[in-house]
């Protein structure tokens, strides 16, 4: 059983046991603007959680991602520096960034469930 | 109180909100950023067909004195004696050390009176010191009642033209005055996208009657100020304030093209000695193109080192080219490193990138002269 989770910076991670799979919401998307480009971690690359894991830039600036919970990169989407758009047409979807085998599962506790993201971006319009 | 409620509104507001713009603080504005259309495709738009911007917020002035082109001469270094009726000429404003306090755009209207154009940020501060040198010889009006806006790219002509037919046979930075529709305007042939375009002065209240007709007309999108970035970078032109500013001479800055064989022979300008010694000698630093060669843009304040590590200037403007479909940058760097070619690195999240100093302007000007 999956289970999606949200940050106040607007990355989700979908996690399956111990391994999530991290990208960034449709509302950021939608604030980024075009994408141009991306930068994915490699595996076996350690984040903490809020730490900077990737980089998405659209034509006016420069964002970074933050990983949503510790733990050890495990494959970067090796597709997306060259479809760096996949991440305004598919954000949850094919536009993922980076999977990660969490350190601590625990961590998800302190992330958003879809309902408090939801209501968290409507707050902010 | 919110910063938006201190924020001043050119005469197009309303209709930005309406087109559905992002609308951000720019220059003391709330000024449209993009369009529901997006950056990417508002700037491709501008470089196949026609875009509309809204530039009411730049500061447009008179300026008439008897002797007004060799007053305004003592300000800046471009050849104001020689400019006919109907020219414009891109110059510069110069400070007593030789920096750039302001670009401006300087018509021709009849022999004692000139039309300025100069930059939103800066207006305030140009227009102060332009009547406070010239005192008694020239006046400086301000025209608050008028908005500013450009219509460029490739079809812009052929647009236009259907309201004023005159357009069509204007040259690329000449200016006239004419009606649209009953409405008096100034016309200008310039622009700040690297296209053919036109920029046209009118009064505030018809404003928004202009850009709607405009708007109307097959082939023309509104663009904001995130795509007029994108394009001026593309074609190689300065941004106020990034690329040049007052810490930054004419030469430096590689605007030597601004001031005429008179000027450099003659002098008479702030700094021109040592101006004219940079024109003879070369600059310690000069603004160059800047490749990054990877897919990563590298933006404003972006460290450039030589080979060995050393650094050797800093990206002014930096970003990613949706016509170039790349990164394009500019910068400074020291003079040993400006021949186009010359192998540079750019530090990026603490990262070594290759880059080259590239030669400018990306894409190709498409003026009509």
């Amino acid at each position: 059983m999956s289970q999606t989770r949200f940050t106040k910076d607007h990355e989700w991670i979908k996690v399956d046991g111990n391994v999530g799979t991290v990208g960034i919401t449709e509302f950021a998307q939608g604030q980024l603007g075009d994408i141009v480009f991306v930068e994915v971690p490699p595996a076996g690359k350690a984040v903490k959680a809020g730490g900077e894991a990737a980089v998405v830039e659209s034509v006016k600036a420069a964002s970074e991602v933050y990983s949503p919970v510790s733990g050890t990169v495990k494959e970067g989407n090796s597709a997306l520096p060259d479809a760096p758009e996949t991440v305004n047409s598919d954000p949850r979807g094919k536009g993922w960034f980076f999977k990660i085998e969490l350190s601590d599962v625990k961590e998800l506790d302190g992330l958003m469930d879809q309902a408090a993201y939801d209501k968290f971006v409507a707050e902010l319009s | 109180m919110t910063a938006a409620e201190n924020l001043k509104s050119t005469p197009l507001e309303a209709l930005h909100v309406s087109l559905g713009a992002k609308m951000v603080p720019f220059a003391g504005y709330n000024m449209p950023v993009q369009y529901p259309l997006g950056v990417l495709k508002e700037h491709l738009h501008t470089r196949t067909e026609a875009g509309l911007f809204d530039v009411s917020h730049m500061g447009q002035a008179t300026l008439t004195g008897e002797d007004v082109d060799a007053a305004l001469e003592t300000l800046v270094p471009g050849d104001l004696k020689g400019l006919k009726p109907g020219q414009i000429r891109y110059t510069l404003l110069l400070n007593e050390t030789g920096g750039i306090i302001d670009d401006l755009m300087v018509t021709g209207v009849d022999d004692s009176t000139l039309y300025l154009v100069v930059n939103a940020a800066s207006k305030d501060g140009d227009f102060a010191h332009i009547a406070d040198k010239l005192k008694g010889r020239a006046t400086l009006t301000r025209h608050e009642d008028a908005a500013l806006l450009a219509l460029q790219g490739p079809t812009a002509v052929q647009t236009l033209a259907k309201f004023i037919p005159a357009v069509a046979s204007m040259t690329f930075m000449t200016s006239r005055v004419d009606t649209f529709e009953d409405v008096p305007v100034r016309l200008f042939r310039s622009g700040y996208t690297g296209e053919d375009g036109y920029e046209i002065s009118i009064p505030n209240a018809a404003a928004t009657t202009v850009a709607k007709a405009l708007l109307a007309e097959p082939g023309v999108q509104p663009i904001g100020l995130g795509a007029r970035d994108s394009l001026r970078l593309e074609a190689g032109l300065c941004l106020y304030g990034s690329d040049i500013d007052t810490t930054t001479t004419p030469t430096e800055a590689a605007l030597n093209w601004v001031i005429g064989a008179r000027r450099r022979a003659e002098g008479g300008f702030p700094a021109a000695d040592k101006i004219l010694g940079q024109i003879k000698a070369g600059a310690p630093k000069k603004r160059v193109g800047i490749k990054p060669l990877g897919k990563a843009p590298a933006r404003a304040h972006t460290e450039i080192q030589d080979g060995s590590g050393k650094r050797i200037g800093e990206i002014t403007s930096g970003g990613f080219g949706p016509s170039f479909n790349g990164p394009v940058a500019m910068g400074y760097v020291e003079a040993a490193f400006a021949k186009v070619g010359t192998p540079l690195t750019l530090i990026v999240r603490g990262q070594p990138l290759p880059a080259e100093v590239a030669a400018l302007p990306f894409v190709p000007h498409r003026y009509f002269k």
